[in-house]
């Protein structure tokens, strides 16, 4: 693997992480909606 | 607020890709390491934004320890989760960066490397501490491991004034010289990763607040319902 690899691997993996991150916020959100339309009920 | 937010997603978009740009781009090549240095631009703003969450969690675990107040301890949550995040980025990228500068993916027994790993792992705990625990008194003993888990913050960082290390010297009083362009690149990451770091958490801060209030409002249901 040339370095090249090495550096495009650890940008792909910071934006990963924080993609999966955003990934699990959008779903509290989802989550915490679904709720509030449930008390609304 | 919602405006407020907009603004700071748009800010934040624009800072990061004129900072990948330049990252990419603009920095000059560094001579012995070639292309792969530029690795630090992600990995060292990455660990400067996490001491910086870790350090908000630490005094918002002790002003909740102090008055009790329930925002402070999101905010002491909000910080630890958002800092994970970055220190993750710190875990992963500091082996990719090691392979081909040092020629393997760990230096085991290395003092920076352990010491980032624990840290990992003590705010990994107090996740799962808060996330798993249904005890009332969670908050408290999670704000006291924080501040436990904060002592481990000045151990990462001056681990490589006191100990032999194979990790270069810090960039900020660690007596090594950094090209002013790279500074240049360095500072222009930071504050991306800064304003990535703010937006985040003043999102999760507030599904945190909607998502405490939705659970009193369930409680309260449930005791109106039993008492029927």
């Amino acid at each position: 693997m040339n370095s090249m690899h090495y550096l495009y691997a650890a940008y792909i993996a910071t934006w990963a992480i924080h993609g999966t991150y955003l990934v699990i916020l959008a779903r509290k959100y989802k989550k915490v909606r679904r709720e509030m339309e449930s008390l609304r009920k | 607020m919602k405006r407020g937010i907009s603004i700071l997603a748009v800010v934040t978009a624009l800072l990061l890709s004129f900072a990948l740009y330049e990252a990419l781009i603009g920095a000059p090549t560094e001579r012995t390491m070639g292309d792969v240095q530029r690795i630090f631009y992600y990995h060292v703003p990455s660990a400067w934004t996490a001491f910086l969450l870790f350090l908000i969690n630490f005094i918002a675990s002790i002003v909740y320890l102090i008055r009790r107040n329930p925002k402070t301890d999101i905010l002491a949550l909000v910080s630890a989760e958002v800092g994970v995040v970055f220190c993750t980025v710190v875990i992963v990228t500091g082996p990719i960066w090691a392979r081909p500068v040092w020629g393997i993916w760990w230096a085991a027994g290395d003092i920076r490397l352990t010491t980032t790993l624990v840290l990992w792992l003590i705010y990994i705990s107090y996740l799962v501490l808060r996330r798993f625990s249904t005890s009332g008194q969670t908050p408290v003993i999670a704000a006291v491991l924080a501040i436990f888990g904060a002592l481990d913050v000045p151990l990462v960082y001056f681990s490589i004034w006191f100990f032999r290390t194979q990790h270069p010297s810090p960039v900020i009083g660690g007596g090594g010289s950094l090209d002013p362009r790279m500074a240049h690149v360095l500072l222009i990451n930071w504050a991306a990763f800064l304003c990535l770091a703010w937006l985040v958490s003043w999102t999760r801060y507030r599904l945190e607040v909607v998502k405490r209030e939705v659970e009193e409002a369930q409680a309260l249901e449930s005791l109106l319902e039993g008492s029927r």
